[in-house]
């Protein structure tokens, strides 16, 4: 059994939160996810028993959604966007580079399970194309070499900060953070970079601003 | 037409995302004025601000919180929209990284408008960043008193859950939301009912986009007037535009409803390497795409649709001469085939079919008798697919037909890796060789 | 209570469809009006019992003043709409075609090894519906194929249209979602939990309205095709729920069954039993009479064993003991009934092969023979309230089950465990341990009572009562005070039916009590004897039939179809027979009985006659027969044959002559026996109390020579509450002891009341009367591990 009486207890923490307690089904697998790297049986066995639904059900949802892994993922999970836009805009090559250097393909762990590798669909950062993230934090703005160094950084154990966001943790780490998102993080590392203020600073810049209350035209 | 950060008016401030920095600037001002009115009254406020939603659809906001039957007894919910999948989409999760605090004023003051005491942010699950601000934020609320029972002594009582999802674009779809809140797959649901009426646990639901919610407090504290003196008659109010692709500058410019792409792409420091626009999206990879002969239309709900277009999420995405067009589409059709949810047949099989039929058109032997059967397909898909994910799937390749119809024809005999060289459209330069 | 007849007037809307002007109710569907006009718009998702989910979108329509087409399975049909379908709908046809193509993409070209193939709702509606050719020349998806969701129901994933028909079977109709759609977009399969099989009791019902042949069941599974399958209309002989079926047969063979549509009782659905335990029909037959010489049974021809067996009989006379068993039809249990009494002259007759009581032949008599039809099916829909007692509906009689699931009412059940059907009904449990029913009733919390009392409101008592004391006098106050619908649910298919034939000490057909003077009157002439003939006094029940039977001097014991083992002695019930110094067997199949009868004769199945099975409502439930050249008689033709060569004739013995002498008859309408007033009785000696029931897939012998359908039986276990496995230190195993002899059974934890251990009555592993010689109610030991 992996799952353990105590992440059965935080499981009901998680029921307990919503009007009705299958609403905490989500985080309850990121909760599993947390605890065992991936979509266990036990982990499924369990959340069903504690929100007295079937296997099935819990089953029919863990496989409907991405981010639910069905076999073990590195310890760090890395994703590089390949749609439309950063895909063309650079993407495809970061994946490449990227594929070539873990040796693994798509939704594949390298053999040391240090690494595991995804090719993801838009993670609403277009304006920092192309991006890739690590345990689902953001490396943006990203060429090829760089998203090599932070594998090479990461395998040597050294801190990897995420572009915006906190300095990169591990897979389950986060997963646990999905379950219980207020993770004390909110203060680390930058979130408002260059690009979130291009518009602000060009504004300041050209004297432009919004009109005030009670200036109204 | 100038620029006019107000949503985005302070994030330079390094602590903004805080309670403090967010009260230093008049943070929660409007909260408290609220909570002194009748709940109807801010409800015909929004109303009267004309202020549509931003999640995609441009439907009315006070309008659809009128659909909620008071005084029914029932529980009454608010849901933010903060899936935020759309390719091309990427302004809400900026929001909440930057000025969580604004949604969650905007989530306080519209649930006491609607008479909900539960209200859910469901943030898409890939972004831990987005999540972890606005629960900071929603903790850091309920510890100032404006979360919790009796709020500043109103006696309203409201709490927010912080909910991640999991990875699933459909989700962003509002029914579908509901379906992977309550536990389950995130598949759309029948309407009628709709959510208004019985949405979240069969209840009467409001659901909102992120950037919408965050109109709430400014415009409660600033009036409407103030309001409405920003963008036209039926597209009222300013919008957080996201811009990205072949620009020199992309990232985020706060701008009034009515500016044009022109304008933007000026903010935006024009196309890179003085380039040319070839097409652009102006509210992502579901609204159909324009060329550089759009540049100068006001970005609004009624012109964009005259030009048979939508704004769509208002997020523009540029690309120059480099790209082909028949790889953006194919690329965007890959999207919707993985993110078809697989309930109804048009969408499932149909995303199936056509992303496997632009492949060969990519790889360079199209048919070109598969150009109007692709036509077909989508006309198959368009219009009778359960939800609007299917009508999205069924949009780039018409558009880019009707445009760049030569591209596909020669994509009949040549791949068109060896038309538009990859390594050209990259935006950093030389970034393939490392 | 009668059935809810009130006529209300339902309000409708006009509604014009491909040009036709017409009314319907309120709430009709599109789809379902067009029906009404004929006109058929294609559908794999829609299902008249499932709500719709509109996901197919093969049935769209053109509905004026909406901009795109809509679903006519989930469109309301509204006041003076006007809708056109594909009949008078350029937009709707070509919808419907650009969603079928879209369904033929992905679809395997398998037509000619599918199952379904020649009655496959996709091959149909692709020639009508579809266009010619496909347009698609890619890459078809594949799955490996097939897999098993249970060890009864396959899969074979690449057919599968994502209909959900089969899911929401398992969830809305069945509560058992143990498959699930997985995955999504083009891969969204159907499949269940890695660990957790699709044992549903009614998951043949997933593959009966699969519109393609996604589902497939192991026992049919490339069997036959179905254009050469002749079909006849029948009736399940399984128990007394009364499911329509379909039997399909092909040179001699039963290959199939299905649910047939019978709104009042099964609506379009059965059990997993009626669909797939048929494969003893087939195996096993006793194929010749035999009679028995120099102490070993040897073939005899006809007239040899019919005269064996009369002689024989008529020596005894009314030393002869008849018990039935509660299969027959109620036909053949009326053969019995009139054999027994004009012919032998005897009143010991019995149809109920299990526990029974004296107060339970008096609650019978009282209560429900020859009652007319009173709660039905649709009564308990309606019901606002349902109590039950000594009966597990998903067991001991699905369809009930069903009904109250659908109906949602609020159910209690009476018992000492809070079963998973109960749960899946939203029931409560209202604790009495077992045997103990009476007094639980006696002290009914108020609410209860309250809840009793309003219109409409049923008790259902089940088989069981018969061996809780003071339980069916209970009943029958509670049902007498509170005005409350009070109705017997037997188990078999025959119980009620030989009920109303008279197949009972005590009472002749129709209800009608023995003793009184003008039903003895009535009976003799139709039989056409003096009533001076007629038994004068009640006879022997079968208890006491087998208990006494060599200190009452029995001679002669007249059995049909029995298994001993279902008695609750069953090495009395053997001894009884052997010490019988005539036994005559009619049956179909070996058995204990036919083993030491002195004369097997051997008679129809229920595929080989016509009849009649009286479902629990007391309703009749004809079904016709499936072999017509079948050379077997019935076991009321053979009585009367055996009756001939005595001499009495006795009217009719066809299966026709005799229901036109129960029609004749029909129900008594006199007085009535009073219903039993015994006291609730407390309960004997320490330990674990034993709590049983029959589970619907057991080791019945009915069951046998179908291993697929066993494999998805309840696996065997002792079940007792928590707290009393950890006081037995929660092993892995338990051995349960009673009078006779012990189990070992895996231990179960389970919402069982403490004290009380639940075994299954007669499964594979274990059988509570002939292992441990224990009944109902028991106290046993229980003991951590193996027997030592
Ligand atoms: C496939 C699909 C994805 C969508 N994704 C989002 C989303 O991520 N965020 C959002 O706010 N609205 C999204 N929408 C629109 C929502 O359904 C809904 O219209 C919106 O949340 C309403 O909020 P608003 O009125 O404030 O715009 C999506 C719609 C579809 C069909
Ligand atoms: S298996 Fe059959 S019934 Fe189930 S979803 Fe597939 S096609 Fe529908
Ligand atoms: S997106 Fe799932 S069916 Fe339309």
């Amino acid at each position: 059994m992996t799952i353990s009486d105590q992440t059965l207890e935080r499981m009901r923490e998680l029921a307990s939160r919503y009007p009705q307690p299958r609403s905490a089904l989500l985080p309850m697998l990121h909760l599993v996810q947390s605890v065992d790297g991936e979509v266990t049986t036990d982990g499924i066995n369990a959340c069903a028993e504690v929100l007295g639904i079937s296997p099935a059900e819990v089953t029919g949802v863990s496989t409907f959604y991405t981010m639910y892994k069905r076999k073990p993922v590195g310890e760090h999970h890395i994703g590089v966007c390949v749609n439309t836009l950063c895909g063309l805009l650079g993407g495809d090559a970061v994946y490449d580079a990227l594929s070539e250097r873990l040796g693994v393909g798509h939704n594949e762990p390298t053999a040391d399970g240090k690494f595991s590798l995804e090719r993801i669909e838009c993670q609403a950062a277009c304006t920092h194309a192309p991006v890739m993230t690590v345990d689902w934090e953001f490396i943006d703005d990203v060429t090829p070499a760089a998203a090599v160094d932070v594998v090479d950084r990461l395998e040597r154990g050294e801190q990897v900060l995420s572009t915006r966001g906190p300095a990169i943790r591990t897979f389950q780490a986060t997963e646990h953070t999905l379950a219980f998102p207020d993770d004390g993080l909110a203060g680390e590392g930058t979130s408002v970079d260059d690009k979130m203020l291009a518009g602000l600073r060009y504004a300041k810049e050209h004297n432009m601003s919004a009109p005030a209350h009670g200036q109204e035209a | 037409m100038t620029l006019t950060p107000v949503i985005t008016e302070h994030w330079d401030a390094p602590d903004l995302y805080t309670i403090e920095g967010y009260r230093r600037f008049g943070g929660y001002r409007a909260l408290e004025s609220a909570l002194k009115q009748d709940p109807d009254a801010i409800i015909t406020t929004i109303k009267d601000s004309g202020l549509r939603g931003r999640g995609g659809a441009g439907f009315p906001t006070g309008l659809k919180w009128s659909f909620v039957p008071q005084n029914d007894g029932k529980q009454h919910y608010l849901v933010v929209n903060a899936d935020e999948s759309e390719p091309g989409a990427c302004k809400d999760i900026p929001i909440m990284m930057a000025n969580p605090h604004a949604l969650v004023e905007g989530v306080i003051i519209s649930s006491f408008a609607i008479r909900a005491n539960h209200a859910f942010i469901y943030i898409r699950g890939e972004v831990p960043n987005a999540l972890r601000k606005v629960a900071n934020a929603v903790a850091e609320a309920r510890r100032a008193g404006y979360l919790g029972t009796n709020v500043l002594g109103s006696g309203f009582d409201i709490d927010i859950v912080v909910h991640a999802g999991a990875g699933a674009y459909i989700c962003g779809e509002e029914t579908a939301l509901l379906d992977s809140l309550e536990g389950f797959r995130g598949q759309p649901r029948l309407k009628p009912p709709f959510p208004a009426v019985a949405g979240l646990y069969a209840s009467p639901t409001v659901i909102n986009n992120v950037e919408t919610i965050c109109n709430i407090p400014y415009i409660i504290d600033r009036g409407l007037d103030w309001f409405r003196q920003f963008g036209t008659e039926k597209s009222p109010g300013f919008k957080v535009w996201a811009v990205s692709g072949h620009v020199n500058n992309p990232g985020i410019f706060e701008a009034p409803l009515g500016i044009t792409m022109r304008q933007l792409l000026e903010y935006a420091g024009g196309v890179r390497g003085g380039g040319n626009v070839k097409f652009w999206l102006p509210g992502g990879s579901s609204v159909p795409l324009l060329t550089a002969e759009h540049l100068d239309l006001p970005l609004t709900y009624e012109e964009m649709a005259a030009a048979g277009t939508m704004l769509g999420t208002g997020t523009p995405m540029i690309f120059d001469d480099t790209v082909s067009v028949v790889k953006a589409v194919t690329r965007w059709l890959e999207f919707y085939k993985h993110e078809s949810c697989g309930k109804c047949t048009p969408c499932r099989e149909g995303t199936y079919w056509i992303t496997g039929m632009l492949e060969t058109f990519e790889h360079g032997h199209g048919r070109e008798s598969d150009l109007e059967l692709l036509v077909s397909a989508c006309n198959q898909i368009a219009g009778r697919s359960f939800c609007a994910l299917g009508d999205a799937a069924a949009t780039p390749y018409p558009a880019a037909l009707k445009y760049f119809r030569d591209e596909f024809v020669a994509a009949t005999h040549t791949p068109v890796d060896d038309t538009f060289d990859p390594v050209a459209s990259y935006i950093h330069a030389g970034a393939a060789a490392r | 209570m009668t059935e809810n007849t009130t006529t209300e007037i339902v309000p409708t809307v006009s509604v014009t469809i491909d040009g036709v002007a017409l009314q319907v109710p309120k709430g009709t569907l599109a789809i379902r009006a067009a029906e009404m006009i004929g006109v058929e718009i294609p559908r794999f998702c829609d299902h008249p019992l499932l709500e719709p989910v509109a996901a197919c979108r093969a049935c769209l329509i053109e509905v004026e003043g909406m901009p795109k087409p809509q679903p006519a399975c989930a469109q309301v049909v509204g006041e003076g709409m006007t809708i056109r379908t594909q009949q008078s709908s350029e937009v709707a046809k070509d919808a419907q075609e650009g969603v079928m193509e879209f369904l033929l993409i992905n679809h395997p070209l398998d037509c000619p090894v599918c199952d379904k193939g020649g009655e496959c709702p996709l091959q149909n509606q692709a020639m009508s519906a579809g266009r010619g050719e496909s347009r698609f020349e890619g890459e078809k998806r594949t799955f490996d194929k097939p897999i098993n969701v249970s060890a009864q129901i396959l899969l074979d994933r690449e057919r599968c249209v994502s209909c959900a028909r089969c899911t929401r079977f398992a969830d809305q109709i069945a509560g058992d979602p143990m498959i699930e759609l997985l995955e999504r977009g083009a891969q969204q399969q159907v499949g269940t939990a890695s660990d957790e099989p699709f044992d549903s009791y009614f998951s043949g019902n997933t593959v009966q309205i699969c519109p393609v042949g996604a589902l497939t069941s192991a026992a049919y599974r490339f069997r036959s095709r179905p254009f050469d399958l002749v079909s006849v209309p029948t009736t399940c002989e399984h128990c007394a729920s009364g499911c329509s079926l379909r039997t399909d047969y092909r040179r001699g063979v039963v290959t199939r069954r299905l649910a047939w549509d019978s709104p009042e009782v099964n609506e379009e659905w059965n059990c997993d039993k009626g669909r797939f335990a048929f494969a003893y029909l087939a195996e096993g037959r006793i194929t010749t009479p035999l009679v028995r010489e120099d102490g070993e049974l040897r073939p005899a021809s006809w007239p040899e064993a019919i005269d064996v067996a009369a002689r024989g009989l008529a020596a005894a006379g009314s030393r002869t003991g008849v018990l039935t068993g509660g299969r027959l039809t109620q036909e053949d249990a009326y053969g019995y009934a009139k054999f027994a009494r004009a012919v032998l002259g005897t009143d010991s007759i019995d149809f109920r092969a299990r526990a029974t009581s004296p107060e339970e032949t008096q609650f019978l008599r009282a209560a429900v023979a020859g009652a007319p039809i009173g709660v039905t099916y649709t009564a308990l829909e309606q019901a606002p309230f349902v109590l039950l007692v000594g009966f597990e509906p998903e067991d001991e009689s699905p369809i009930v089950f069903l009904r109250l699931r659908k109906a949602r009412t609020r159910v209690v059940s009476v018992g000492a465990v809070a079963t998973r059907g109960l749960d899946k009904m939203g029931g409560e449990l209202l604790a009495a341990l077992p045997g103990q029913e009476a007094a639980a009733l006696r002290d009914l919390p108020a609410d209860i009572r309250a809840a009793l009392e309003q219109p409409g409101a049923v008790i259902l008592a089940g088989e069981r009562i018969a061996a809780s004391a003071g339980a069916p006098s209970a009943v029958s106050t509670l049902a007498a005070s509170t005005g409350a619908a009070l109705a017997w649910v037997p188990r078999r298919a025959g119980e009620r039916g030989a009920l109303d034939a008279g197949a009972l000490a005590g009472l002749l057909p129709g209800g009608r009590p023995l003793i009184d003077a003008q039903a003895r009157a009535q009976v003799a002439a139709i039989w056409g004897i003096d009533t001076a003939a007629l038994p004068g006094l009640p006879g022997l029940s079968g208890d006491d039939l087998l208990t006494s039977a060599s200190r009452v001097g029995l001679s002669a014991l007249l059995v049909a179809g029995v298994d001993p083992v279902d008695l609750p002695d069953p090495a009395l019930a053997l001894r009884a027979v052997d010490t019988a110094a005539f036994v005559v067997a009619l049956d179909h199949h070996h058995s204990a009985v036919t083993e030491r009868a002195d004369v097997v004769l051997p008679v129809a199945l229920v595929t080989e006659k016509s009849g009649t099975f009286l479902d629990w409502e007391g309703r009749p439930r004809p079904f016709g027969q499936v072999f017509k050249d079948a050379l077997t008689m019935s076991d009321a033709t053979v009585l009367g044959m055996i009756a001939s060569a005595i001499g009495t004739s006795a009217g009719a013995w066809d299966v026709n002559g005799i229901r036109r002498e129960l029609t004749a008859l029909g129900p008594w309408q006199g007085a009535r026996a009073v219903v039993p007033g015994v006291q609730p009785q407390a309960a004997a000696g320490a330990g674990f109390r034993l709590a049983s029931w029959r589970e619907l897939l057991d080791a019945g012998v009915l069951q046998e020579g179908e291993p697929f359908l066993a494999a998805t039986a309840r696996p065997s276990a002792a079940i007792v509450s928590a707290a009393a496995a950890a006081r037995l230190g929660s092993p892995a195993t338990v051995t349960v002891t009673g009078p006779a002899g012990s189990v070992t059974l895996p231990l179960e934890v389970g919402a069982v009341l403490d004290d009380v251990v639940f075994v299954p009555m007669h499964s594979s592993e274990c059988s509570i009367y002939r292992d441990l010689g224990a009944r109902i109610g028991t106290a046993v030991d229980v003991t951590a591990g193996g027997a030592a």
